[in-house]
């Protein structure tokens, strides 16, 4: 779980703070699209990724492929370790894998250096993503900085065993018809679960369940300009004493921190019968319950749809293999390449002919007791309405969030009100 | 020395006065050259450790007070001058103070217990024990682990709800420790991770510092009538004296840059949503690493050197005072 990544990056972390803030510069420099030669030379290609991509089969179909060509895959625990990673040795101007893997809420404030990326752009993908995917990675100037790989359209993971045991519905069909509805609906579910099971929460961590919320909101944090209203916009506010109501007054939550040791291990112990779960998240649940049986998914989500997270392939240009990096950036993303990683983890297609093929439509995962995933997701998808604008001061900003949230639902060192406090604090202080 | 040695003029003879000439001016340069020699080869003989210390340590100190008075991207790299705007900025946030508390704790909560211990382990060494390399060699080992994996393995020590610590605890029926919420205990689980490292190596600078004690005052002090304890009260601690006050001053040194075990503490890497145990070199991470503000990094990284050199000059003040006291200057 924990992996050389998180090391290697601490000691690169480490090593920059010992040279006092000094070496880390860097030179940018104009880059035009990738050129070169593939397939002749043999190259080792390093790929940086966090979470689960779902890519470990589909790395050894490409070397036997490409007989030149050997693959080392870099995997970080969680995003926020990839982008401090990334982050260090972009200023560092070396160190990066040939191919790092970025995450939607990040990206923007790439954009702002994208002479560091290769431009991607390429008729032979033209098309190949969904308008908004392939929007959200473009310049101003028409460069292309990533190559999408999945996206994240939310659904409801649950226990149905614990369901059952506090008599309510456990099939998938009732329980998207008693969770349709707005997210005060999905609590107030909560509560009666809550009162008649034996001390299991309702959901695992205010911050996740936030996460869902907040990206139903159009501009929650920046304006389109990019001014920032965080802490003066309405709506944030509301979702954020709405959800801390749930998870404390009415004791819905498990009380975790997303990704923490505590969180990882709960699912592990009856701690909690519903998970707001994208795509993505369905590799790491799996994963996380290991020999836990009665997961399932419902093809629901409260207040409409919503989208969380997804990721892209970038090509650093301080990388040496470039065309080799390009070559395999395009296997990766291709249509029938995301199935087979969907397949494997979960991480649903933003490709458009992945979106429509029998393949993804018809897959089933055995783990979610052979719940139709593949189906459900695409419901899922088509169920969005909104698309967040995010900028480049989005991650920060919902960072300070989620910390915001933690301290009221899981340290109890503050109340919501002045949690709050801290928090517009924090952003000020961006 | 040759050096100063007048060179005799040989008796006069007209055969061969250019040679004779050119040997005096040799053997005068030959003097120059060993005169500098004496003169300067110590200097070039420290220099190594001087042009290091220059280039890895002088040069980057200025360099940092050069970013910290601009406006300085990670990234983006140089930007217009401001003055001291980021100190000021720095000093009027509370999570810098919140920082600076953080880093005295944890640093007070490792370095006392671990001098303490240290001494006691020493003594126990410095027993007449079976096997005693094996024993000396054993406290050294926590020694060799790398923090960050020291790091990993506590942290599944001291998860709050699927820890071992609390799971005994609460197997005790205790009250489980809130090692990741309250402040007081997430700098005990990180002071330990430190202790763990380190005791056992200053254990052997104070096991090493005691076989220098002449066993002669011991034989003495036998047969005064002191016993063991009064011996190691009264004899074996003052005896110390000089190498306590060496562990104190690296301790400080390393306990006020503290990063490792409380980075690994949690996920995030930020020292808890609260920054409840968010120490200064954390605190220099999170603004010029997560924020990319390299200004504000690198003045509160001016701010930290600034605290450890008011705090190496108490300790020197101090340890004259005591050094005065044995009566030796």
């Amino acid at each position: 779980m924990h992996s050389r990544a998180r090391i290697t990056a601490l000691s690169a972390a480490a090593a920059c703070l010992a040279l006092a803030l000094t070496a880390c510069g860097s030179g940018g420099s104009d880059n035009a699209g990738v050129e070169g030669e593939t397939g002749t030379e043999d190259v080792t290609l390093s790929v940086g990724t966090f979470n689960e991509f779902g890519y470990e089969e589909l790395f050894t179909e490409y070397e036997e492929l490409n007989p030149n060509v050997t693959i080392e895959h870099k995997k970080a625990a969680t995003s926020n370790e990839a982008r401090d990673n990334l982050t260090t040795r972009l200023a560092a101007g070396s160190g990066l894998s040939d191919i790092e893997g970025i995450e939607m809420d990040w990206l923007p404030e790439l954009l702002e250096y994208s002479d560091q990326f290769a431009d991607l752009k390429d008729p032979a993908v033209e098309g190949r993503w969904l308008d908004w995917k392939e929007a959200a990675a473009t310049t101003e100037d028409g460069q292309l900085i990533g190559y999408g790989t999945d996206a994240g359209p939310e659904a409801v993971c649950y226990r149905a065993d614990l369901f059952e045991k506090a008599g309510l519905p456990s099939d998938r069909e009732s329980v998207a018809k008693m969770l349709e509805g707005d997210w005060q609906n999905y609590f107030d579910a909560g509560k009666k679960f809550v009162a008649a099971s034996d001390g299991t929460a309702w959901f695992d961590s205010a911050g996740a369940t936030y996460q869902g919320m907040i990206n139903q909101v159009e501009n929650a944090y920046e304006d389109k300009d990019g001014t920032v209203i965080a802490t003066d916009n309405a709506d944030v506010k509301d979702i954020y004493e709405q959800v801390l109501q749930a998870s404390v007054d009415d004791g819905l939550s498990a009380h975790l921190t997303q990704w923490e040791d505590d969180w990882t291990a709960s699912f592990q112990s009856d701690a909690f019968a519903t998970k707001l779960c994208p795509g993505w998240m369905l590799g790491i649940i799996e994963g996380n319950a290991k020999g836990i049986d009665g997961w399932d998914i419902a093809d629901v989500f409260p207040g409409g749809g919503g989208n969380w997270g997804g990721s892209y392939l970038t090509i650093p240009t301080q990388g040496a293999h470039q065309a080799e990096a390009k070559k395999l950036a395009e296997w990766l993303t291709a249509p029938e390449q995301q199935i087979k990683a969907f397949e494997s983890k979960g991480t649903f297609p933003s490709q458009v002919e992945g979106l429509e093929s029998d393949t993804l439509l018809g897959q089933t995962n055995a783990f979610f007791n052979d719940a139709p995933t593949g189906e459900i997701l695409a419901n899922r998808a088509n169920a969005i309405e909104v698309r967040p604008f995010k900028g480049p001061k989005y991650f920060p900003i919902n960072d300070a969030m989620q910390q915001a949230l933690t301290r009221v639902d899981v340290d109890k060192t503050d109340d919501p009100a002045s949690s709050w406090e801290k928090f517009v604090t924090a952003v000020g202080a961006l | 020395m040759a050096v100063t040695d007048r060179v005799q003029t040989p008796p006069p003879n007209t055969n061969q006065p250019a040679s004779r000439d050119k040997s005096v001016k040799r053997l005068a340069f030959s003097q120059k050259v060993s005169k500098w020699d004496v003169k300067l080869s110590p200097y070039l003989y420290i220099s190594p450790f001087f042009v290091l210390f220059a280039i890895t340590g002088l040069f980057p100190l200025l360099y940092t007070a050069w970013v910290s008075l601009h406006t300085w991207n990670l990234i983006g790299g140089q930007g217009k001058f401001t003055g001291l705007e980021n100190y000021e900025f720095v000093l009027a946030q509370p999570f810098f103070w919140n920082a600076v508390g953080n880093t005295f704790s944890i640093f007070l909560l490792s370095s006392v217990p671990q001098v303490v211990l240290a001494i006691a382990i020493a003594a126990v060494l410095d027993a007449n024990l079976r096997a005693k390399t094996f024993w000396r060699m054993g406290v050294l080992v926590p020694f060799v682990v790398a923090p960050v994996a020291v790091g990993l393995i506590f942290n599944n020590l001291f998860a709050d709800q699927a820890g071992l610590f609390n799971e005994v605890l609460t197997g005790m029926g205790l009250d489980p420790v809130r090692w990741h919420s309250d402040s007081l205990a997430s700098h005990t689980a990180i002071a330990t991770m430190v202790n763990f490292r380190w005791t056992g190596y200053n254990a052997l600078i104070f096991l090493a510092a005691m076989q220098a004690i002449p066993r002669d005052v011991y034989e003495a002090a036998t047969i005064d009538g002191a016993g063991r304890l009064r011996q190691f009260v009264s004899v074996t601690v003052p005896m110390l004296r000089p190498t306590i006050i060496f562990v104190v001053i690296t301790a400080t040194i390393g306990g006020l840059q503290i990063f490792d075990e409380a980075r690994v503490f949690d996920q995030a890497g930020l020292g808890g949503a609260d920054r409840q145990w968010q120490t200064l070199t954390m605190y220099i991470w999170e603004l010029g690493w997560g924020q990319r503000n390299f200004g504000r990094a690198s003045a509160v990284a001016w701010l930290l050197f600034l605290i450890i050199v008011l705090i190496a000059m108490a300790n020197f003040l101090i340890t004259r005072r005591i050094a005065s006291q044995g009566g030796r200057r």
